[in-house]
């Protein structure tokens, strides 16, 4: 187990490393060098001799790309050209916000999506399982945001039951101790900003949640109906097990692997969704930072952020390989 | 009749003699399968569209009217009125003539980049399972790389990177988070058949080995890249729009794709919903089309035929 947790991060290294030279080259594909792209508009030869004197873009390009990576591997990734703080301050401050959407989000997703494509598989072919195979294709043929849009229109603006954007009511002064917002309200007793922030997250939520939530739908209908239809779960039911038995022991623990694959697949995929529906509720974590970046082309931040979600990813994916062992004793993971 | 072995035999010689091939039998399986013919039908309805677009549409996709000018106010886009039959845009333009146009291009943006997509993942993936050893092992780090990247953040950085977003830029970073995808796909069925039979008979033969890998391992490894090249006809689509509505698509006002007129029509949700949900329902539908048609089409590929 261990050693397979460490060879599993061993073998993100030079991915890492690729993905590192990748995103080194990227900056240099900027049409006119980076500087250029960087002054946009005031952008004059000696302006742009300048600034690559200042950002070191002067220098061999090998030595170049070692003090880059030099300075990600402390966790240096330069200053954000909008704000001018560093970037992985700005993450850090943004992280909370973004954590927050993302775990609620997928909560509803799995929460509702397997039980959803459960009883869709166990009653196959009726109204109950077609509708839901319905809803899960139409689920994600939807435009996120503009989901988001309808959401927000319908049950904030029209009816008025949930507040239309942002993290907290600004009436509300709420203690900030780790950036969670309904977390900390329990944490400091402070119920009233724990609801207020809860309502925030609603909307934003739903709209995040919509296309993980009908992929595990349909991942789980599948994999439910593959496992009813094997010999065991026979076997299981002709030597007079209870139903429920063989449903939680049998069907539903073997037809979890697959499930909690697309699970982490789909954790990873948030950050990209998180990006839409942030700029619909004005959220203001990462996905906003992302929004903003691209509006004004800030180059470093993109970088990093693209970086740190690629870190993200590859990490879930490993809990999941990880998981399976929890799910399924025949793994052995070596 | 008592069910022999040598009965059983002769019934399996008969069906192999009937000649249906997997394909074929694909084929028969997709014409009864009411999923099939109802993505078949939305997707046929919208290339019939897209293709006699410009004769259907009873204006051009930038021509502004006076009289739909005139009624336009902060607050105010004119709605449904005798020649306009869905009433005007944000800037006095023909909105049906807009949306019956946006057809074209949105086919064009969803076929470019899933093609582009396709092709390069192919290149690799044939690569990759033809030479297998260390070229494998680079092109795969490769594509890991693209893999480790969140789909829609790989497209934003790709499109970000030009100076002035264009239909162009959105097509090449749709196309690229499609490459590892179809990569993957076609190098795994290619490597799981290096050690099969019939490739060894082909070698056993004397068959070269291009044609080995064209004509002996590609036809049999291409089906679940099909499948996926379909699946990605949708979500090329939706990208392409989520890109628009974060200011990276074509920022030319004139131009009619589904997606940047919802991307643009968000600004105007208050004063004329119809202008976003127009756009968002043709989205909804192409892509739900192109998705019942990928998935039956996975289905009858199966040869397990079950699900």
């Amino acid at each position: 187990m261990l050693r397979f947790v460490v060879r599993r991060l061993l073998q993100i290294v030079p991915t890492l490393f690729v993905l590192s030279l990748l995103l080194f080259a990227w900056l240099r594909l900027l049409p006119g060098g980076p500087a250029a792209a960087l002054l946009g508009d005031k952008a004059t030869p000696e302006k742009i001799a300048e600034l690559n004197r200042v950002l070191g873009l002067d220098q061999p390009i090998p030595l170049q790309y070692f003090r880059y990576l030099g300075r990600s591997l402390t966790g240096d990734f330069g200053n954000s050209l909008i704000s001018g703080d560093p970037v992985i301050d700005e993450i850090g401050r943004a992280l909370p916000a973004t954590l927050e959407l993302a775990v609620a989000a997928l909560l509803i997703a799995v929460v509702l999506g397997i039980p959803l494509g459960y009883v869709a598989a166990r009653y196959r072919g009726r109204p109950l399982d077609t509708t839901t195979v319905i809803g899960t294709l139409v689920g994600v043929a939807v435009p996120v945001f503009f989901l988001g849009f309808l959401l927000k229109q319908w049950f904030a603006v029209d009816l008025g039951w949930f507040p239309p954007s942002g993290r907290q009511s600004v009436s509300i002064d709420a203690t900030d101790v780790t950036g969670l917002a309904v977390f900390d309200g329990l944490l400091t007793r402070e119920f009233d900003a724990s609801w207020d922030a809860l309502r925030h997250l609603v909307l934003p939520a739903i709209a995040l949640a919509t296309i993980p939530l009908a992929v595990i739908t349909r991942i789980t209908r599948a994999s439910v109906l593959d496992v009813l239809g094997s010999d065991f779960v026979r076997t299981a039911n002709s030597k007079g097990l209870a139903p429920g038995t063989v449903r939680g022991r049998h069907v539903l623990r073997n037809a979890l692997l697959p499930v909690s694959t697309t699970i982490g697949l789909q954790t990873g995929l948030l950050l990209g969704g998180a990006v839409l529906t942030e700029k619909v509720f004005v959220w203001g974590g990462i996905g906003t930072l992302i929004a903003q970046g691209i509006e004004r082309r800030d180059y470093p931040r993109l970088q990093a952020i693209v970086l740190l979600g690629a870190g993200v990813y590859v990490l879930v994916n490993l809990l999941v390989d990880l998981s399976y062992a929890l799910i399924d004793p025949r793994v052995r993971l070596r | 009749m008592v069910t022999t072995w040598a009965n059983r035999r002769k019934t399996r010689i008969d069906d192999l003699a009937t000649g249906r091939s997997l394909g074929a039998d694909a084929l028969v399986r997709l014409r009864r399968n009411p999923v099939a013919i109802v993505g078949a039908v939305i997707v046929g309805l919208f290339i019939l569209v897209s293709i006699f677009a410009p004769w259907i549409a009873p204006h051009d996709a930038s021509q502004s009217f006076p009289e739909l000018q005139e009624g336009l106010r902060p607050d105010v886009i004119p709605g449904p009125q005798p020649g306009f039959p869905l009433g005007s845009d944000q800037n006095g333009r023909d909105f049906y003539s807009r949306m019956i146009l946006a057809s074209r291009q949105t086919l064009l943006v969803g076929v470019f980049a899933t093609l582009i997509g396709l092709f390069f993942g192919v290149l690799i993936g044939v690569l990759a399972g033809a030479f297998g050893g260390w070229v494998d092992t680079l092109l795969m780090r490769f594509t890991d790389v693209l893999l480790s990247i969140p789909s829609l953040l790989l497209a934003i950085s790709i499109a970000a990177l030009a100076a002035k977003p264009s239909q162009t830029t959105v097509i090449i970073a749709v196309a690229i988070v499609g490459v590892p995808v179809f990569a993957r796909l076609l190098r795994g069925s290619m490597l799981a058949q290096r050690d099969s039979d019939h490739v060894l008979a082909a070698t056993a033969l004397g068959v070269k080995r291009r044609s080995i890998v064209l004509r002996h391992m590609v036809p049999n490894a291409i089906g679940p890249v099909i499948v996926q090249a379909t699946l990605t006809l949708a979500t090329a689509i939706l990208d392409a729009a989520a890109l628009s509505f974060l200011g990276l698509g074509d920022g030319d006002p004139a131009r009619a794709e589904w997606g940047l007129m919802l991307a643009n029509a968000q600004a105007y949700l208050d004063v004329r919903p119809a202008l976003a949900f127009y756009p968002a329902i043709a989205i909804i539908l192409v892509a739900l089309g192109f998705t019942l048609l990928g998935e039956a089409l996975r289905e009858a590929l199966d040869p397990k035929g079950r699900r």
